[in-house]
C-alpha cells in the first residue's frame, strides 16, 4: 500500500537526484551555449573531483578540507582542458569539437586507470552523511537533505551571477551572439573560461555528493552522470541555463517515478523508459521544454 | 583617420575584397555603397578585426590594426553595429545597453551615456526591463545604435540600419544618423538604400563585386548617370 511517508520519502529522493543531475546539466548547458560544444568530458571532471577528495582523505585530512580539494581540482582541470583541448579548434565544425571531448574523456579516463588501478575503491565519507534523521512519520537521508539545499544554495548564486555581475550578463550575450558579443568588446576568451571554471566547479560538488552516496570511486564513474546531464539539458533545452535545471529535476522526478511505478520485474529496465519518454517529449517539443529555435540568420 | 589602403580580403580562395582604397577623416559621414554581395559587410568585419586581410595596409590614425585583436579594436573607440541588429534577444535593453559599455571603465560616463541614448529614443528608456526579443524590429534597430553609442565611438560603422524597415522608421534611423554627425562622430554608413545614403553622406563610395568603382562627394555620385541608373532607380543611362 502507498502511505503518505512513502510518498514523502520518494519526492525527496526524486528531488536530492535531480539535484545533481541540474548541477552537471548547467555545467553542459553554460559551455554548449557559448561554444555550441557538447563537452562529454564534463562527467570526468566528477571523478578527478572524487579520486582528489580521496587521495587528501586518504592522507588524514578532514573531510572538508578534502572536499573543498576536490571541488579544486575539478575547477583546475575543467579550465585545462579549455586551454588545452577546447581553445585551439574554436570555431571548427561542431563535430570536431565533440570529437575532441571523447578524445579528452579517454585520456583522462586512462590517466586516472593508470594512476588508480581500473577497480573501485571505497569512498569514505563522514559517518554522518549516511544517517538518517527521523522526523515524526518520516524518515530522511541526511545526504538527501544535504544535495538538495546545496543545490538549492548553489543555484541562486548562479542566478545572481549571471543576472547581476557583469562577466555573468557577458556570459548570456555570448551564448546567443558570440559575434555580436565580440563586437562590443565583450572579451570572449575570459567569459568562455568563466564558463568552464563554473560548471566544472559545480561538476566538483556533484563529484562528492555523488561519491558518497554510492560509497565509491572509479576511473569511469563519470560517464552515466554526464549521460543523464545530457539527457536532461536536451529534455530543458539545450544550452538553456534555467532548461538545464528544470530538465535535471524532471529527469530526477521521472526515473524515481517509473521505479515506483513499473512493475518489479520490469525496474531492470528503468532507463529504457526514461529515454522512451525523451523521445516521445522531443517529438512534441523538438528543442525541450524551455528550448526556442535558433535565431534566423538574416 | 581610419585608411585602408590595397586591402585584399579571401574566404578560402575567393577573393572578397580586391584592393580596397578608402579613407575617412575625423567628423566626416561615409557611405560605402552597393549591392548584395558587394563586399560592405566583408569591409566592416575587417576593420573590426573579425577577418583579416591577406594583403594590404588598415590603419587607424596610424595605427595597424591588422596586428589588433577584436577587442582592442573595440578598445580604440571603433564600433560596429553590425547587419541584421543582431541585439541580444534574451537580454533585457538595459543589459543590451550594458553590454555596449562593457570595455568602458568610467561610470559616470556610462550613466550619463545612458540618459543621452534614452532621450535619442525615448521608446528605448521606457522598456529598460524589457527583453530585447519583444522589440518591434525598428525599436530592435534602435536599441542595436544605442548599444554602440554606449561604446562612445570614435568611429561608428553602421552595417545596413535601414534593412527589413517600414518606410517611416528607415526616415527615423536616418535622422538619428544626421544628428549624431551633426554631434561630431565620425560615421562609416554601409548600405543598399542608396538615394537615403547619398543623401546623408559627405562623401561616398561604390562597391561592386569587391572592388570600389566609384567615389567622391556624394553630390557628384548623386547626379552620376550609372548610380543614377543602378542605384537609385533613373529612367535611362
Amino acid at each position: 500500500m502507498i502511505t503518505i511517508q512513502y510518498l514523502v520519502q520518494q519526492a525527496i529522493n526524486a528531488i536530492s537526484i535531480g539535484s545533481l543531475y541540474a548541477l552537471m546539466a548547467i555545467g553542459l548547458a553554460m559551455v554548449f551555449g557559448i561554444l555550441r560544444l557538447i563537452n562529454f568530458a564534463h562527467g570526468d571532471l566528477i571523478m578527478v573531483g572524487s579520486y582528489t577528495a580521496l587521495l587528501l582523505l586518504v592522507i588524514g585530512l578532514p573531510f572538508w578540507v578534502a572536499a573543498l580539494g576536490g571541488i579544486t581540482a575539478s575547477t583546475v582541470v575543467g579550465l585545462i582542458m579549455e586551454r588545452v583541448a577546447y581553445r585551439p579548434i574554436r570555431g571548427a565544425p561542431d563535430v570536431a569539437m565533440l570529437l575532441t571531448s571523447f578524445a579528452v574523456t579517454i585520456f583522462l579516463e586512462n590517466t586516472a586507470i593508470i594512476l588508480f588501478h581500473p577497480t573501485s575503491r571505497p569512498f569514505p565519507a563522514p559517518p554522518i552523511l549516511s544517517s538518517v534523521i527521523t522526523l515524526g512519520p518520516f524518515r530522511f537521508a541526511i545526504l538527501d537533505l544535504i544535495a538538495i539545499v546545496v543545490a538549492g544554495i548553489l543555484l541562486i548564486l548562479l542566478t545572481l551571477f549571471v543576472t547581476r555581475t557583469e562577466v555573468g550578463i557577458s556570459m548570456r550575450a555570448a551564448s546567443q551572439d558570440l559575434l555580436a558579443a565580440q563586437l562590443m568588446g565583450i572579451n570572449v576568451n575570459r567569459v568562455i573560461a568563466y564558463a568552464f571554471a563554473i560548471g566544472s566547479m559545480l561538476a566538483g560538488v556533484v563529484g562528492l555528493l555523488w561519491s558518497a552516496r554510492v560509497g565509491k570511486v572509479d576511473p569511469l564513474m563519470g560517464f552515466y552522470p554526464v549521460l543523464k546531464a545530457f539527457v536532461a539539458s536536451v529534455i530543458g533545452g539545450l544550452g538553456n541555463l534555467p532548461g538545464a535545471v528544470l530538465g535535471g529535476y524532471v529527469l530526477g522526478i521521472l526515473e524515481i517515478l517509473l521505479q515506483g511505478l513499473l512493475p518489479a520485474n520490469l525496474t531492470p529496465f528503468r532507463d529504457a523508459f526514461v529515454f522512451a519518454v525523451l523521445i516521445i517529449l522531443l517529438l512534441f517539443r523538438p528543442n525541450g521544454i524551455l528550448g526556442t529555435t535558433e535565431r534566423e540568420k538574416i | 583617420m581610419l585608411l585602408l589602403e590595397n586591402i585584399d580580403v579571401f574566404y578560402d580562395q575567393v577573393q572578397a575584397l580586391k584592393c580596397i582604397n578608402l579613407e575617412i577623416q575625423e567628423g566626416e559621414l561615409v557611405a560605402l555603397l552597393g549591392s548584395n554581395g558587394a563586399g560592405k559587410t566583408t569591409t566592416l568585419m575587417t576593420i573590426s578585426g573579425i577577418l583579416r586581410p591577406r594583403d594590404g595596409n588598415l590603419t587607424y590614425n596610424g595605427y595597424d590594426l591588422t596586428r589588433a585583436s577584436p577587442l582592442g579594436i573595440v578598445q580604440l573607440g571603433i564600433i560596429q553595429c553590425p547587419e541584421g541588429r543582431r541585439i541580444f534577444g534574451g537580454l533585457s535593453v538595459l543589459e543590451n545597453l550594458q553590454m555596449g559599455a562593457v570595455r568602458r571603465k568610467e561610470r559616470s560616463g556610462v550613466k550619463s551615456d545612458l540618459e543621452m541614448v534614452c532621450e535619442l529614443f525615448p521608446v528605448l528608456g521606457q522598456r529598460l526591463h524589457q527583453n530585447g526579443a519583444t522589440l518591434s524590429g525598428g525599436e530592435q534597430q534602435m536599441l542595436a545604435i544605442a548599444r554602440a553609442l554606449m561604446a562612445k565611438p570614435q568611429l561608428l560603422m553602421m552595417d545596413e540600419p535601414s534593412l527589413g524597415l517600414a518606410p517611416l522608421i528607415v526616415s527615423e534611423i536616418f535622422k538619428v544618423i544626421l544628428k549624431l554627425h551633426q554631434q561630431g562622430v565620425t560615421i562609416l554608413l554601409v548600405e543598399q538604400n542608396a538615394r537615403q545614403a547619398l543623401l546623408v553622406a559627405d562623401r561616398s563610395y561604390l562597391l561592386e563585386t569587391g572592388k570600389i568603382v566609384l567615389s567622391g562627394p556624394s553630390s557628384e555620385l548623386r547626379v552620376n548617370p550609372k548610380v543614377e541608373h543602378f542605384y537609385l532607380g533613373g529612367s535611362t543611362a
